[in-house]
């Protein structure tokens, strides 16, 4: 892939009509071989043929997350009901016992999770390395150079030509992915329908800057460890929790603050009430899901 | 192996890079940028370029006059970079085309409502930025008449660009800012577009109107069929068309599917009890009426009403055949004969009607690069 020559480059210069092109390609080239250099690491692991089940189970404080219908109190006493609850996972990292880490491939490592939509709750991670894992790390959002690579590169659950009045979770070039949106209503809320709206993105930006909203999660299992050996498919339950978003160190009131979006301040402090929404829930060992 | 490619690949990506910089420099240098200090390399200007504009052969003439206004290539240009850049607003981060984006027909993208300055939300869905040059009055209750205005309203606007007009001709007669995304030399783009550096408020809504003047839609799948191709629309369009006429064109008629009246078509009020046309007039007769908005691209433009309450055509149509509302100022085309409100429409009826409505969408319109944010703008 990163055997280009000196002759290649040669003949480009001959053809300068084709020279922003080709160059162009060449520096892809240089991109993806640096890509490919930065996923080897020291303690990194080739792939295997194991596989782990990822689960993501949305709550609210102790309860299971119910749309709409469900009446929820924020730490203002203001009441809530949530009607979209969406989030982006990227760039897993699983965290072996000895010290080891496998890195999912990139490409193969961008997930929407919607509330709306059991399937998307799901992850099947495939070609692990066998081992015992005791951790796992990843990002809640999208990754600064994804967000501004070309859009061969961002198809799948990246695709930007979603719906913003529905699951849509991209804004533009600059300001890019929304990483958490979380949308309801509340009889406080200071909006003339009612309702909140805090979509929380921001990557640093493209041509100018802005916030840098992208969280890491690492979440140690302790003592307890996901075995990946042969048939052994262990499935983690992640708990998110949506009270953190709205609750945690900046608690965010409707009345005060229905719309929350691009602000540098108010966005980043609930991207910090967010990244720590999630803990372990439960590792239930040889467990047959559906893929 | 391994490093000597890197060390030639590096080199391609610096000459790449050098060759963008220059095509950029160039750009910039044609365009709107440009180094003051530098002897200007173009030959002095002869003065703008008329645009000729072409009103489509089946819409009724424009109430916009264009004599007072006519439009230069240079003057749409300017209005073009005006309507997107975030200059205009208090925190230079929303424009014009933040809310009114075009893969959307320049409504906000699935917004109920919008959000302006310091992401705080306004009180209305954002209505489509076309065919502006047929309106006779503008926003939901038409609070303004005259389309070089209408700007200002959005401006002025404390949770849109709360902004005004003062500062924004300050701001633009201190461009180019160095280091700013793309550094805009608008006095440079004033003197291409009037002849003259001078920056005034009337410039910039001329400019602006200019710009919003070539923002026409007219290329749908129903206008080639109105224009004489009969299989533009498939069997089921064109029966969703004969029943759009017989139950919708009262009100939404004409090439622009819209009378441009105001009416209260049965929605309950909302949250903030917003009367609509009655805050403009303070006529007892205006309360809960809203404007009849056009349908053009109205399948791109969801949600749907004045407070974007109704998220697809579907619950439009539901709305109307069965969730309207009685009230003292409800429309008297929505009163049936058997005492109830609403329209008449069987469930077959409505998806015909929506297949109808699709046509409509008119995709050249948002794909038309010459209405593209030249790379000033931040839609959000």
């Amino acid at each position: 892939m990163c055997s280009t020559g000196n002759g290649f480059i040669l003949n480009i210069m001959k053809k300068l009509i084709y020279l922003p092109i080709l160059l162009f390609l060449g520096s892809l080239l240089v991109i993806a071989c640096h890509d490919d250099s930065d996923d080897i690491e020291d303690t990194g692991l080739a792939a295997g043929k194991g596989r782990m089940i990822l689960a993501f189970d949305n709550v609210v404080g102790k309860e299971d997350l119910v749309l709409d219908n469900k009446t929820y109190l924020n730490s203002f006493g203001e009441s809530l009901t949530i009607s979209r609850f969406n989030y982006f996972i990227s760039n897993i990292n699983l965290l072996r016992e000895d010290g080891k880490t496998y890195t999912i491939p990139q490409d193969s490592s961008y997930f929407r999770i919607l509330e709306s939509d059991p399937k998307s709750q799901i992850i099947s991670l495939n070609k692990l390395p066998e081992g015992n894992y005791s951790g796992i790390e990843y990002i809640i959002g999208v990754d600064s150079l994804r967000s501004v690579s070309g859009i061969e590169k961002r198809g799948g659950a990246l695709d930007p030509s979603g719906d913003m009045a529905g699951d849509g979770m991209y804004w533009a070039w600059n300001s890019g992915y929304i990483f958490l949106k979380l949308e309801g209503s509340s009889p406080q809320s200071d909006a003339s329908n009612g309702k909140f709206y805090y979509h929380i993105g921001l990557f640093g930006g493209f041509n100018s800057p802005t916030v840098n909203n992208i969280k890491t999660v690492k979440i140690d299992f302790g003592t307890n460890k996901a075995v990946v050996r042969g048939d052994s498919v262990p499935e983690l339950k992640l708990i998110a929790d949506v009270e953190k978003v709205y609750n945690g160190a900046m608690p965010i009131s409707f009345a005060k603050n229905p719309s929350i979006m691009t602000d540098p301040v108010l966005s980043a402090g609930v991207a910090n009430n967010y990244k720590s929404m999630f803990s372990l829930g439960e590792i239930k060992q040889n467990s047959q899901v559906r893929k | 192996m391994k490093k000597m490619d890197h060390d030639v690949l590096k080199k391609a990506g610096i000459i790449w890079c050098t060759v963008l910089l220059c095509i950029q420099l160039l750009l910039s240098c044609s365009g709107s940028g440009g180094n003051t200090n530098e002897p200007d390399p173009d030959p002095e200007p002869t003065g703008p370029t008329a645009l000729r504009w072409v009103k489509p052969a089946h819409f009724p003439d424009p109430v916009y006059d264009l004599g007072k206004n006519p439009l230069t290539i240079e003057g749409v240009l300017l209005g073009k970079f005006l309507f997107y850049d975030g200059i205009l607003s208090r925190t230079n981060v929303i424009g014009c085309g933040t809310c009114h984006q075009q893969q959307s027909a320049f409504t906000h993208h699935g917004h109920e409502l919008s959000h302006g300055v310091d992401d705080l939300l306004g009180i209305r869905n954002a209505p489509a930025v076309q065919n502006m040059a047929w309106n006779p009055s503008f926003f939901w209750d038409g609070n303004t008449h005259a389309l070089d205005s209408v700007p200002l309203n959005a401006i002025q606007n404390k949770v849109e660009l709360d902004e005004t007009m003062d500062n924004i001709l300050l701001k633009l007669r201190a461009t180019p800012v160095k280091n700013s995304k793309v550094p805009v030399d608008y006095p440079k783009m004033f003197k291409a577009a009037y002849g003259t550096t001078e920056i005034t408020s009337e410039k910039v809504r001329l400019a602006l109107s200019q710009f919003m003047m070539t923002m026409v839609s007219a290329n749908s799948k129903y206008d080639y069929f109105v224009s004489g191709d009969a299989a533009a629309l498939n069997t089921d369009e064109k029966n969703g068309m004969a029943l759009f006429k017989q139950k919708c064109a009262s009100c939404h008629s004409g090439e622009l599917f819209t009378d441009f009246s105001y009416r209260n078509n049965g929605l309950a009020p909302n949250k903030i009890n917003d009367q609509g046309r009655f805050s403009i007039t303070k006529n007892d007769n205006d309360r809960y009426k809203f404007k009849v908005p056009s349908l053009r691209n109205i399948g791109l433009t969801a949600p749907y009403m004045h407070d974007g309450r109704f998220v697809s055509l579907e619950q439009v149509l539901d709305h109307y055949s069965d969730n309207m509302q009685p009230s003292a100022t409800l429309d008297e085309v929505f009163k049936l004969s058997n005492g109830k409100v609403g329209v008449s429409l069987t469930a077959a009826e409505k998806q015909s009607i929506i297949l109808f409505l699709r046509a409509l969408g008119d995709d050249q319109f948002i794909r038309n690069a010459e209405l593209s944010d030249p790379g000033v703008g931040n839609a959000l």
